[in-house]
């Protein structure tokens, strides 16, 4: 075979064929260094670069929203007529011919670029000093203040969605499961019919109960948001509940409640977490629908799928208006996508690798 | 199976019966409600009266107003088009609702199955971080932000279609709502698709039927493909039906006639007997697809086909 | 056996493979230079720890390696009958659509070892037995579902015409096992590889299915590789024994060499850690440590920190395979000339003796 050739030509060392010592031998365990669990998800986690960009977005996201408000002289419902649809214009940019303030009309007469701000005249407008970092709308309000105005109710909405997913869905998912039987029959069979009604009809029901608003739209994701995380928890707790340690901790005498929330809760935390990163966007998505039809918060209050629906009317004209909000939207809804992913991914590698 | 569909079917009309008290809850009990509103003449009141029998016990007016709306009869409409039947108003939008509705769902169900597909089976290549990337997209924005996009350059920049709706050219002006819509539904398609044909491929059986030599075209759509349909038919149907029903953001972008855009005006002209008659359309619909897509899953899945009666709870 | 193996014709040969992987925790060289031979008509089994190397090895003769896996260097050659020519190929050098038309299914099959997800639950049994052998045009439907009947009849399902109607979800583990071996058999293999095909069935089924797949390969004259880190599985079936170690083979020999006569410490180890009914120890041995991994380079024999003969030289240069016999062979420096004298503990000594024992008092 192969040992004779290759043999002649080793060099053996003196203590070569002696037993290794006691204190020279390695020890064994290392070779699969024990990582703990929540090391080895943050571990895939921060290796998936979408889900940390958007970690890192929605971050500068919220920062904004609780700063942004405050960065200029401007409020959210401040109207000023004679600042009427002012295109966006930056201190210190405006010298690079971007951000001037100034616009392409398209006119009767054909494509002119005109600037609100300084008359080419020389006349005296009286916003010369004026400036608007995203402009203004039709009423004359800076849309830069009421972007991060309209980012706080998206963020306020997210934070509705994760409350609904946790206490009710988890808790309905958990005890349907844990209890079975009749219980799991009866709590089913609710969910059931309650999923078989379209979302649009809550909402559309609920408006014309309550007033199109913010508690309208609360109200709407506290009937309908928690079906999908129940029935994740619940098939999570049925599969758990049949575990060893559960049983375990039955036979010792631990009561139902302390098996739920102290005994499962733990193990299927991934995926509730997952879930909920999930139920974000779905939520951001309801509210900016609404508003845009004209079912959102009520004016002069801002949000995201207001604004846009506001600058969808003159967006021909003025597309400017219709940037900020929308490009907000888009970030916040891509960053929770992408870190929904990439918790999801950490939590669960589905991939077999070999 | 007989039980698993009997299940389906009472949990079916089990949703619907609920929608329809809670509807007619409302109706009773609404301040401004077509029953007791005082803008109304007493003539009016009495023909509506006479109608609903609104002096007959409440169970009574019940069961008559469920037999109004099943059979089509959801009254007037009050403020839109006063006096007008709600059946007329909607058989002119539904039809265009549901074309629209209808060519989104086959190009959504279409090319998002494809671009999953591709992923999948050129996974961890450049095919497959581009269908993630268009997804991500694809499920992360509104479809108005499409819209938008889309009508700003093809149809106001590129003028290669038609800005907004119009009867004339039903199929053109349908183009630009119609990719906008199906956005959403190709994005979430793919993305499933990816996952659970990457899951079917690595799976044992997957592997013992290329080692009966089983490959290509033959292995992908009768052992990867059916097993991985399976679980995508149930998050197919929740999207048929807001596709079908007509997205309202859409039908409000290209100013399409169809009955999203009809609930919006209805709900902003407190026209309620339109928003409760469309309500139950809506809720109809959903039931209805909801529960052909259980069967459908019930024909095509044989651990459910073929389920032993007990074992099924 | 011995003897008369020269005579027999080779049908499997692999030579110095070497497979890694590429894995979100870097790269992972899971076979590291494996070395086998098979002839026709007789049994193989290979025995390790889990992720020794054994299932990967195997995937690599059928070509169904994930996408992950690469081939770094080696040949698996094959020789198989086609129209009663002979051809010798070398699989790795076969293109995946070569392999799927002319090895996968015709020559070579293979049983998985979890009947619950081997087979496809959408398709009922007949259709998955004669799925192959309609796609490889060797019957038309009606000969491949007669074909299928019998095939069910052989792997002892009763009732078979009404078992190809049903899915996999309505039969029992062992029927599914039954149904796996069915489908492989389709095909008029060669080269039968069984991948644990009883680890998920009880024992009573194992035997059975053990003593259909024996009985299969002498009607068929089919030779068979067992996966396995079962020994009690490796003493009923197989002719020859190759023990894997993290990605190499380290002892291989006949059956009576390897089991009466290992050389490799990890086969004592192996040896050891076998329950057996006439063994009083109070404890069950077991191997130290775990096996090493493989995602960072060896450096030297890799079992050598789990050996409590370990040698110096062992944690500096990896040991070649040492003949002992011309069929028994083992990769360890105890072999060297100028190596200590080492023998096997006592323990298995004496378990080895007892065991020749009752073989001769068996023989008599």
């Amino acid at each position: 075979m192969n040992n004779t050739a290759s043999e002649e030509q080793l060099i053996f060392l003196e203590n070569d064929f002696e037993f290794v010592s006691q204190e020279n031998r390695t020890h064994i365990d290392e070779t699969y260094m024990s990582q703990s669990y929540w090391k080895d998800v943050s571990k895939r986690f921060f290796r998936n670069r979408g889900a940390v960009i958007g970690l890192i977005c929605i971050i500068l996201i919220v920062f904004m929203a609780i700063v942004g408000l405050d960065l200029n002289e401007y409020t959210f419902d401040e109207q000023t007529i004679t600042h009427q649809n002012l295109p966006p214009r930056i201190p210190g940019v405006e010298n690079l011919g971007i951000f001037d303030g100034s616009e392409t009309m398209n006119t009767s007469t054909g494509v002119v670029n005109r600037n609100k701000y300084i008359a080419e005249d020389g006349s005296v407008t009286g916003l010369e000093d004026v400036y608007y970092w995203f402009g203004t709308d039709v009423l004359g309000r800076d849309i830069f203040t009421r972007t991060w105005m309209g980012t706080r109710i998206s963020l306020y909405i997210s934070l509705v969605a994760v409350l609904v997913d946790m206490v009710f869905g988890l808790s309905y998912g958990l005890i349907s499961g844990y209890f079975g039987g009749k219980v799991d029959n009866a709590m089913q069979r609710f969910a059931e019919v309650l999923n078989g009604i379209p979302n649009l009809v809550v909402v559309t029901l609920l408006i014309i109960v309550l007033k199109p608003g913010l508690m309208t739209i609360t109200f709407s994701l506290m009937i309908t948001g928690w079906i999908g995380m129940s029935r994740i928890a619940r098939a999570q707790m049925l599969k758990l509940k049949q575990q060893e340690f559960v049983l375990a901790s039955r036979t010792l005498g631990a009561r139902d409640f302390f098996i739920i929330f102290r005994e499962i809760l733990p193990n299927i935390f991934g995926q509730i977490i997952t879930n909920t990163m999930f139920s974000i966007p779905t939520a951001i998505f309801t509210e900016a629908f609404l508003a845009f039809i004209g079912l959102g918060v009520p004016v002069p209050m801002a949000s995201l799928g207001l604004l846009i629906s506001d600058a969808f009317k003159s967006f021909t004209t003025h597309p400017y208006m219709i940037i900020p909000p929308v490009v907000v939207l888009a970030i916040l809804m891509l960053s929770f996508n992408m870190l929904a992913d990439g918790i999801r991914d950490a939590f669960d590698p589905k991939m077999k690798e070999m | 199976m007989k039980k698993y569909l009997l299940k389906r079917v009472l949990i079916s009309i089990a949703t619907l019966l609920v929608i329809l008290v809670i509807l007619f809850l409302m109706l009773e009990f609404m301040p401004g409600s077509p029953f007791n509103d005082e803008k109304l003449t007493t003539a009016q009141i009495e023909l509506l009266n006479a109608k609903y029998g609104l002096d007959k016990p409440v169970i009574i007016r019940f069961f008559n107003y469920v037999k109004n709306m099943l059979s089509g009869d959801f009254g007037v409409s009050y403020t839109i088009s006063k006096n007008t039947p709600i059946s007329t108003l909607l058989l002119s939008r539904l039809p265009i609702s549901v074309t629209i509705g209808g060519q989104a769902v086959l190009l959504g169900t279409v090319v998002g199955l494809i671009l999953g597909i591709i992923a999948a089976l050129k996974h961890n290549t450049i095919w497959d971080t581009l269908t993630t990337i268009i997804s991500v997209i694809g499920v992360s924005l509104p479809s108005y932000v499409f819209a938008l996009a889309l009508s700003y350059s093809l149809g106001y920049k590129l003028e290669w279609f038609p800005l907004l709706y119009s009867s004339k050219a039903p199929f053109d002006s349908s183009i630009l709502p119609t990719i906008s819509l199906s956005m959403f539904t190709i994005a979430s398609i793919a993305r499933f698709t990816r996952t659970e044909m990457i899951e079917v491929m690595g799976s044992d059986y997957i592997q013992l039927a290329e080692s009966k030599g089983i490959s290509g075209i033959h292995l992908i759509v009768r052992h990867q493909l059916r097993n991985a349909l399976i679980p995508i038919i149930t998050v197919l149907a929740p999207l048929i039906v807001s596709l079908m029903t007509g997205s309202l953001v859409i039908e409000k972008i290209f100013s399409i006639p169809g009955i999203g855009s009809l609930l919006v005006t209805a709900i902003q002209s407190n026209d309620y007997n339109v928003i409760i008659a469309i309500a139950f359309i809506y809720s109809a619909m959903y039931i209805g697809i909801m529960l052909v897509v259980d069967i459908l899953y019930g024909i095509i899945d044989p651990r459910i086909r073929l389920a032993k009666e007990e074992s099924h709870e | 056996m011995t003897e008369s193996k020269k005579m027999e014709e080779k049908i499997l040969s692999i030579r110095d493979l070497s497979i890694s992987f590429q894995t979100a925790l870097g790269r992972v060289d899971a076979i590291r230079g494996v070395e086998m031979d098979l002839y026709r008509g007789e049994t193989l089994a290979i025995v390790g720890e889990s992720g020794s190397g054994k299932s990967v090895t195997m995937k690599a003769v059928m070509g169904i390696l994930s996408s992950n896996g690469v081939i770094n260097s080696g040949s698996i050659d094959f020789s198989y009958y086609d129209n009663h020519e002979k051809i010798d190929v070398d699989i790795l050098k076969l293109t995946k659509k070569h392999m799927r038309s002319h090895i996968n299914g015709k020559h070579i099959a293979m049983i998985f070892q979890d009947p619950m997800t081997s087979l496809n639950p959408t398709m009922n049994i007949g259709a998955q037995i004669m799925e192959g052998m309609i796609w490889h045009k060797r019957a038309n439907k009606k000969e491949a579902y007669q074909r299928a009947l019998e095939l069910l009849e052989l792997v002892g399902i009763t009732d078979a015409k009404k078992r190809m109607k049903n899915y996999p979800h309505q039969l029992s583990g062992g029927m599914r096992q039954r149904v796996v071996i069915a489908i492989a058999l389709a095909c008029n293999p060669d080269l039968l590889i069984c991948d644990e095909p009883t680890t998920a069935l009880d024992v009573t089924i194992q035997a059975k299915i053990l003593e259909l797949i024996k009985d299969i390969q002498k009607k068929m004259n089919i030779s068979v590789i067992y996966i396995t880190h079962d020994l009690g599985v490796v003493a009923k079936v197989a002719d020859y024994v190759a023990v894997m170690y993290a990605g190499k083979i380290v002892e291989k020999g006949t059956v009576d060499e390897v089991f009466y006569d290992p050389k490799h410490p990890y086969t004592w180890g192996l040896l050891s850690a076998m329950p057996d009914l006439d063994t009083f120890d109070d404890v069950l041995y077991t191997i130290p440590g775990s096996p090493p991994n493989l995602s960072h380079k060896v450096e030297g024999d890799a079992f050598a920190d789990r050996n409590i003969y370990a040698l110096n030289i062992d944690h500096r240069l990896e040991p070649p395979m040492f003949k002992i016999t011309d069929t028994h062979y083992a990769a360890t420096w105890l072999l060297h000339e100028k190596a200590p004298k080492v023998e096997m503990p006592q323990a298995l000594r004496d378990r080895i003796d007892r065991m020749l024992k009752e073989a001769s008092d068996d023989g008599k």
